[in-house]
């Protein structure tokens, strides 16, 4: 496709990559420099980047003392050109962009709801346009529009009891990493000239599917012009092919800035960047136009970048978030799938920003494992954990078997490959809640309502482990098929009303769909069915006042179990016991093969994640007592998490039991939030404890004597 | 053969070399007053366990136990001393490290012929000693220190290598006079390859709590680290003067 090898390339070996097509991957590991050093290369922070840090803690200062928000747009609706330039200090600044014209102002993203952007303006004490309120109600529908002209009675009840929680119906669904790289390596007009030869090339037999397909690689142009434009607004021709490291690091962030200005998503992930960009700095440093300080400076300004976007939420958001997390997941490290390790001295340097900056939360630098990474990494990784406890890991071994070695990580365990591989963010599925259900035959145990099928529920003064297990797996076939379906409707919605045409425009034409499910209260349930298999569990029923919006009482459901009594021991799951872990896999399998029973939205690809991290506490908030004794309001264990306090025979043979699910049914990811004190890992820093050396010590009580 | 198991921890990390498997003995003939565990002391609890079930768990998680192996500490591991040695000569024999933190107050110098075949599947001894003076020990601890003191020597004869922990306790064991005296005798061993002072702590006081005995060291404030740091060196001045004293005569 390419005619000529550009001279921004020079210094470049060339490949496919630039001969043939598209192709970071062939790109980076024809020209990556694998780093197998320790951290002493390390640059600290310039001038301009300790004045310009100063000035964004200044600026995070008045923002929480203004109560969580500095500045709001109510009438310019972001779109990738909308607003002019911003700067925090143009002069100082290696790495330019902002959301909107100014930092931490929040734009207005109205494309996914209307009514959410009004409460997050609401909340902070201001108020959208009623212009654009109008424009949204009366001519311009909404994601959130849509899905609820869709959903059906068993949905939108469903949804308010919260056995699914969390759907993105009313905010932007996120997840999907637009390969940003490809920006800085061929420049916006190659991208364009490639999609256009894609819509070009595309079927011309105009079914739905194809004209659909047309339409969003129509808009996929208009969004990459679009970007064009981005980089003029700051004076800066990101038509061509970066020439530099800085231009790199500029024409990628351009990228993802354009994503950021378009998408409030649910996680708006960086991809795999790190190593990428090393290249770039790599030939400048070796063409002597480059020093590491400038280099570790282009790092330090752009992760600054990252941890100034910001996003318009509302206090429901946040609380099912627990904060106001952006997910700017960027993956480091990792192997490549001939065995080399792919740990570049910009590895080190992603790393050093928690150094130089401080530590933060965002991005989100998630270290892809390997036992093949070099030890000093190894170290310095582990080094930098304890430093800054900011720092995600995740099995490379095992994902590399299925994403190769070009793969990202969007949100907190989703991976994909880069430009390949989307996702259809799902949310999840509180299977604990599902367990109550099948006990009380479809009844919520917290509103009396039948939200399920009308099953028979448990009879009898105790549970019986098999009518339980019987129950259950009748109601997870309700539930997974009520879950697909209720996710069709929102995708389908998503791409109609709210297309991610940036970060669409950085994928390949013919991208491989996730149909990303998720489950929460794994530990629950595994605990309360052994619970019932191994100690005698005695159900407590009541009455309960079903009411209306009002609060009036308009019915009353009769013996619901409301609670349970346990007599005896049971094991828990988290001890590396198979009694109980083997139920916790039995589910997770069972689950799945029930959401692959379904059709899916585009024939996309069922997976299932068990990652809830945060919104774990909500979810228990909606949760009943549970036959494991766990009580109402009392947070759901995160992801897979063991039950807080009942792992008792230390990290290994809780994390043996996390390692027992198996990835094949929960390819979404599997999370295990693990905490430890520093000193709990070792004597390392424990200056009274040392190893001795006899003949050592007799040499300097002989030396001392001398003296 | 039985075992009389009190708890095990997968992820030890402070009881010797690597990562552990970590097994609590139940029951300990000692009652020191600063003790940290004393759910572990009574000998008519625990849960029976065997060897084999034992080495069992270690197996299943046996790759993140490559650079450590198994503990026996307690409760005091000593007292079960058929079973610790059956435990260790069939971890042995699988060539699992095995390291045996103990208080050494089982040690009887009159007969230790009947701990030789122990020690001859032990990798490594952790040894405690509570206090070098025989009358401030039997104080500290309810026993004398002859037996302790006779055991490190024994193990220093034997060519078992030791590490000697010692905890500072605020009256008890802070006089720097004692510690170069401990020092001076830490001195004679050959095999020693470690130093731990330990910072007294006050962890265990819910522990007592939780089984309604009276915390004897309540008005003790714990130990900053440097305190222990700065003990550290006391011993060691103790122990150069020893090693001079044996460079001389040799």
């Amino acid at each position: 496709m390419f005619t000529a090898f550009a001279t921004e390339w020079e210094g470049f070996e060339p490949g496919r990559w630039s001969n043939t097509s598209v192709n970071v991957r062939d790109f980076i590991l024809k020209n990556y420099t694998p780093y197998d050093g320790d951290e002493s290369f390390l640059a600290g922070p310039t001038a301009a980047t300790t004045q310009l840090w100063e000035q964004v803690m200044e600026l995070s200062r008045q923002e929480r003392e203004a109560g969580g928000v500095l500045d709001m747009d109510t009438k310019i609706i972001s779109t990738i050109t909308s607003h002019g330039p911003g700067y925090l200090n143009k002069y100082l600044e290696k790495i330019v962009g902002f959301q909107t014209d100014k930092p931490f102002k929040r734009a207005l993203q109205p494309f996914g709801g209307i009514r959410m952007a009004q409460q997050a303006c609401k909340e902070y004490g201001y108020e959208v346009d009623p212009e654009v309120v109008e424009i949204f109600t009366k001519y311009r529908k909404t994601h959130n529009q849509g899905v609820f002209d869709a959903y059906t009675p068993e949905m939108k009840l469903a949804r308010h009891a919260a056995i699914l929680t969390g759907l993105p119906d009313a905010y932007g669904r996120g997840r999907i990493i637009g390969d940003y790289r490809r920006i800085a390596l061929y420049g916006i007009d190659m991208l364009i000239e490639d999609k256009e030869h894609q819509k070009e090339t595309h079927f011309v037999r105009m079914t739905s599917k194809n004209i659909r397909l047309r339409e969003e690689l129509s808009e996929q142009i208009n969004a990459l012009r679009d970007l064009k434009k981005l980089g003029e607004i700051y004076g800066l021709d990101i038509s061509r092919p970066a020439k530099n490291a800085q231009e790199a690091v500029q024409w990628l962030y351009f990228g993802y800035l354009a994503a950021v200005k378009e998408q409030n998503g649910a996680a708006m992930s960086l991809g795999r960047t790190s190593t990428f960009l090393d290249i770039f700095i790599q030939r400048d440093l070796d063409r002597g136009i480059l020093t590491e300080s400038e280099a570790q400076e282009l790092i330090d300004h752009f992760i600054m970048k990252l941890r100034m976007v910001r996003f318009a939420r509302t206090p429901e958001y946040n609380s099912l978030f627990s904060g106001d997390p952006t997910w700017i997941t960027e993956s480091i490290g990792g192997v490549s799938v001939d065995g080399q390790h792919m740990v570049t001295k910009n590895s080190f340097r992603y790393l050093n920003t928690l150094n130089n900056l401080g530590t933060a939360p965002e991005p989100n630098m998630t270290v892809l494992w390997s036992t093949k990474l070099p030890t000093n990494f190894k170290r310095f990784c582990a080094r930098m954990s304890i430093k800054s406890s900011s720092i995600q890991y995740e099995n490379d071994d095992l994902m590399r078997v299925i994403h190769g070695d070009d793969y990202a990580i969007a949100c907190c365990v989703s991976s994909m490959r880069v430009g390949k591989e989307m996702q259809f963010f799902g949310a999840r599925a509180n299977l604990a809640k599902c367990l109550l259900y099948a006990i009380n035959g479809g009844v919520d145990e917290r509103l009396g309502v039948q939200v399920g099928p009308k099953y028979r529920p448990v009879e009898g003064e105790y549970l019986d482990y098999d009518d339980v297990m019987q129950k259950y797996d009748d109601m997870m076939e309700w539930l997974a098929e009520l879950y697909v379906n209720t996710l069709n409707v929102i995708h389908y919605m998503h791409d109609k009303y709210s297309y991610e045409r940036v970060q669409m425009a950085l994928h390949d034409r013919e991208v491989k769909r996730y149909f990303a499910t998720g489950i929460a209260g794994l530990s629950v349930v595994a605990d309360s069915l052994s619970a019932i298999k191994y100690a005698k569990v005695k159900p407590i029923r009541r009455d309960i006042k079903i009411k209306n919006r009002a609060g009036e009482v308009v019915d009353v459901a009769r013996n619901v179990v409301v609670d349970y009594e346990i007599e005896g021991e049971f094991p828990k799951y988290g001890n590396d016991d198979d009694r109980v872990d083997e139920i916790a896999v039995q589910i997770v399998r069972t689950f799945m093969d029930k959401i692959r029973k379904h059709h899916t939205y585009r024939s996309s690809i069922p997976t299932m994640s068990i990652l809830t991290i945060t919104s774990n506490v909500v979810y228990g908030k909606k949760t009943g007592n549970t036959p494991d004794g766990r009580k109402q309001g009392v947070p759901l264990a995160p992801g897979a998490n063991p039950m807080h306090g009942r792992d008792t025979h230390g990290a290994v043979a809780s994390l043996s039991s996390v390692a027992k699910l198996p990835f094949r049914h929960a390819q979404d990811g599997i999370s295990n939030t693990f905490s430890i004190i520093p000193d709990a890992l070792g004597k390392n820093t424990h200056i009274f404890a040392g190893d001795l050396d006899i003949d050592r010590l007799t040499q300097e009580a002989l030396e001392e004597d001398d003296d | 053969m039985l075992g009389y198991i009190h708890s095990t921890e997968s992820f030890g990390t402070v009881d010797g070399p690597g990562v552990r498997f970590v097994i609590f003995f139940q029951g300990c003939p000692m009652r020191c007053l600063y003790c940290h565990n004393p759910d572990t002391w009574g000998f008519d609890a625990g849960t029976e366990m065997t060897v084999e079930e034992l080495l069992r768990q270690f197996e299943r998680n046996k790759a993140f136990y490559k650079s450590g192996g198994i503990t026996a500490t307690g409760g005091e591991p000593m007292a079960q001393l058929p079973f610790l040695t059956a435990l260790f000569t069939e971890a042995k024999r699988r060539g699992i490290h095995t390291c045996l933190d103990t208080s050494g107050i089982c040690f009887d110098p009159a007969h230790s012929e009947r701990f030789d075949a122990l020690l001859s599947v032990t990798d490594l001894v952790m040894l405690d000693i509570k206090h070098i003076d025989d009358e401030r020990h039997k104080a500290l601890t309810g026993h004398g220190n002859a037996g302790i003191l006779a055991f490190a020597q024994h193990l220093s004869s034997r060519g078992v290598p030791l590490w000697i922990r010692h905890v500072i306790v605020p009256g008890w064991t802070d006089a720097p006079a004692e510690q170069e005296a401990l020092g001076y005798f830490l001195g004679g061993l050959k095999t020693l390859k470690a130093l731990d002072c330990l910072p007294y702590h006050d962890f265990g006081k819910q522990k007592y709590a939780a089984l309604g005995i009276d915390y004897p060291l309540a008005d003790t404030q714990p130990v900053p680290p440097e305190t222990a740091a700065q003990a550290r060196n006391t011993i060691l001045k103790g122990m150069k003067k020893s090693l001079r004293e044996q460079a001389k005569q040799a």
